[in-house]
């Protein structure tokens, strides 16, 4: 990172030990639940590496994500189970060419105009599968039997077995983030967080920051796509909501609601948000109401998100000032 | 006369009605600093932007090598050994020193597709960035987060990134503005020795820095050129006498 390294515990082992644990104690119904977590997990990843690491604030990531989920349906048999080795390719790529294609023309706006394009694309992309019979209109469209993959006869993994689907989330949400840390570390990495700093001055020093942003417009899209390929595949059937201006929006949330520019942040981000989600929505059927009043209570009081917590608190009792950003 | 770098052919830029560079012709050959002076408003800034790139020009060619890049983007420019400072600090605030630095050497090598390997591992940038603070004289600065640098350090950076993207045109746009008098010493001494390597085109108001460095002065005014030549020629020429003295007050920002 640009930053002098700072000292701090690594607490991610014992996350993966705790997620890799919890289906022994879980239920069918918690299962589930950290499987969606993790599955938004990626996506709010993939969006705060746009909106946290790049500075471009997107309000239209859901398209990514909702056509990649729909791919997954139209590549797959209606009554066999789907190719795994040609599905889940085939989702990432559907997800970073509708990003190379939208992005072709967003990242030429700036700010304000960045935002409203992006929603505007976003718009589009929902209409078409809400308006025409491509992906089955407004009713959407059941992914009748999961993908699989096989090797000859034998069936290596079915994403049909909860269990399998559980740990496949697992083991795709640490390739992500390793991934991502990955990049976030490589020149490519340290020049987008240079257009977050000024990108005037990365196209005087002769970067060609169009191409650059483009590249992570594409990941960002790619990675969305996996999340909404293992989105369709934990609810077994696609509709235009997935791809509508509300999921942008609560994906967005989540990338706030932890703290930008953080990676952590965004799985911190997820987690609240689902949880809360589900237990707002057990209380009322308001929970809207609810969930923004947390929203601006977290913006006011930790503007670096909830993942900023630990180092406000901290700061706070040892009396040191305390750092935001 | 040395290599001819970079010129301007009868560059013009308005701005609706109003002339901002009209007709400006000049030279930089490569080992002479050439530099412009010219009250407030007389269109320094807006050549220097012509230039770079950063303004695209209404009228007029710009020559690099004998090549019409008049078309050519910013970043293109700079890709092509025309490097800038900007009169207004422009750096990556939350980046330490090193990175700033190490940032603009990249630049050069991209390396964009190589998103396996550390942006921070590869020697050649590392000794570039290094080098370059050295030169500006901030290597006692290194690892400090440029943000929180003096302004005069500030300025510093901003060449020493310049030069970490080894050009062979400088462009800089009033280096000594918020200098203390120890660091404009320093950075006269820099420009001294970075001639000989480079086409350097200097915007400064410090005549006392201008007289010691320059090798040819070309003073503005309203956005054209009075008078060109070496610097005797400049003290004594009574058509820029009659712009800084006898048409006004002398500018002494």
């Amino acid at each position: 990172m640009p930053l002098p390294a700072k000292k701090k515990r690594n607490y991610l082992p014992l996350v993966l030990l705790a997620l890799a644990l919890f289906p022994i104690f879980g239920s069918t119904y918690y299962n589930e639940l950290i499987a969606k977590i993790m599955i938004m997990t990626i996506f709010a990843m993939s969006l705060d590496l746009l909106v946290g690491f790049t500075g471009l604030v997107s309000f239209g990531h859901a398209a990514f994500f909702g056509v990649a989920a729909y791919s997954v349906v139209l590549l797959s048999p209606k009554y066999d189970p789907g190719n795994l080795w040609l599905v889940l390719p085939g989702a990432i790529l559907t997800g970073a060419a509708v990003a190379f294609v939208v992005g072709l023309f967003v990242l030429r706006t700036k700010g304000i105009y960045f935002i409203m394009v992006t929603l505007a694309f976003a718009q589009m992309i929902y209409f078409v599968f809400h308006d025409t019979p491509l992906g089955g209109g407004s009713d959407g469209a059941f992914l009748n039997v999961k993908p699989e993959l096989r090797i000859g006869e034998k069936v290596l993994l079915d994403l049909n077995e909860p269990m399998q689907f559980y740990y496949i989330v697992l083991a795709f949400l640490v390739v992500a983030y390793v991934f991502l840390r990955v990049l976030l570390r490589s020149p490519l990495g340290h020049a987008l967080a240079g257009i977050k700093s000024n990108e005037h001055r990365m196209v005087s020093l002769g970067f060609p920051v169009f191409l650059y942003k483009l590249a992570g417009f594409v990941t960002a899209g790619g990675l969305a796509g996996l999340a909404g390929f293992l989105s369709a595949c934990q609810f077994g059937f696609v509709t235009p909501e997935i791809l509508s201006w509300h999921q942008s929006g609560n994906v967005l949330l989540m990338v706030i609601l932890g703290g930008m520019g953080t990676l952590n942040g965004a799985a911190i981000g997820a987690f609240a948000f689902v949880v809360l989600q589900e237990v707002f929505g057990a209380l009322t059927k308001h929970w809207q109401l609810l969930m923004g009043a947390v929203i601006v209570t977290v913006v006011m009081v930790l503007p670096g998100g909830l993942s900023s917590l630990p180092r406000r608190l901290k700061g706070l009792l040892i009396g040191g000032g305390a750092r935001h950003g | 006369m040395a290599e001819l770098v970079l010129s301007a052919r009868g560059l013009s830029r308005r701005f609706g009605g109003l002339y901002a560079n009209r007709d400006v012709s000049l030279d930089m050959h490569k080992g002479v600093l050439h530099a412009v002076l010219g009250p407030n408003g007389a269109g320094k800034s807006t050549l220097i932007n012509l230039l770079s790139g950063d303004l695209p020009p209404s009228g007029g060619q710009i020559l690099l090598r004998g090549q019409d890049i008049s078309g050519w983007s910013p970043d293109r420019r700079s890709r092509n050994g025309i490097g800038r400072s900007y009169q207004r600090t422009n750096i990556f605030p939350g980046f330490t020193v090193f990175e700033n630095c190490r940032l603009a050497a990249q630049s050069r090598t991209p390396r964009a597709l190589r998103i396996f390997s550390h942006a921070t591992g590869y020697a050649d940038l590392c000794e570039a960035a290094d080098k370059a603070i050295g030169q500006a004289g901030l290597s006692a600065r290194r690892d400090v987060v440029a943000g929180t640098l003096s302004h005069g350090e500030q300025r510093q950076l901003e060449i020493a990134m310049v030069l970490a993207t080894t050009p062979s045109v400088l462009l800089l746009d009033e280096p000594l503005a918020g200098m203390g008098p120890e660091e404009s010493q320093a950075m006269v001494g820099l420009l001294k020795k970075l001639t000989p390597d480079h086409a350097i085109l200097l915007v400064e108001h410090d005549m006392d820095a201008v007289f010691a460095v320059a090798d040819v002065i070309t003073v503005m005014v309203t956005g054209q050129v009075l008078e060109s030549g070496p610097p005797e020629q400049i003290r004594e020429s009574v058509a820029v006498q009659e712009a800084y003295l006898g048409a006004g007050e002398p500018d002494d920002e």
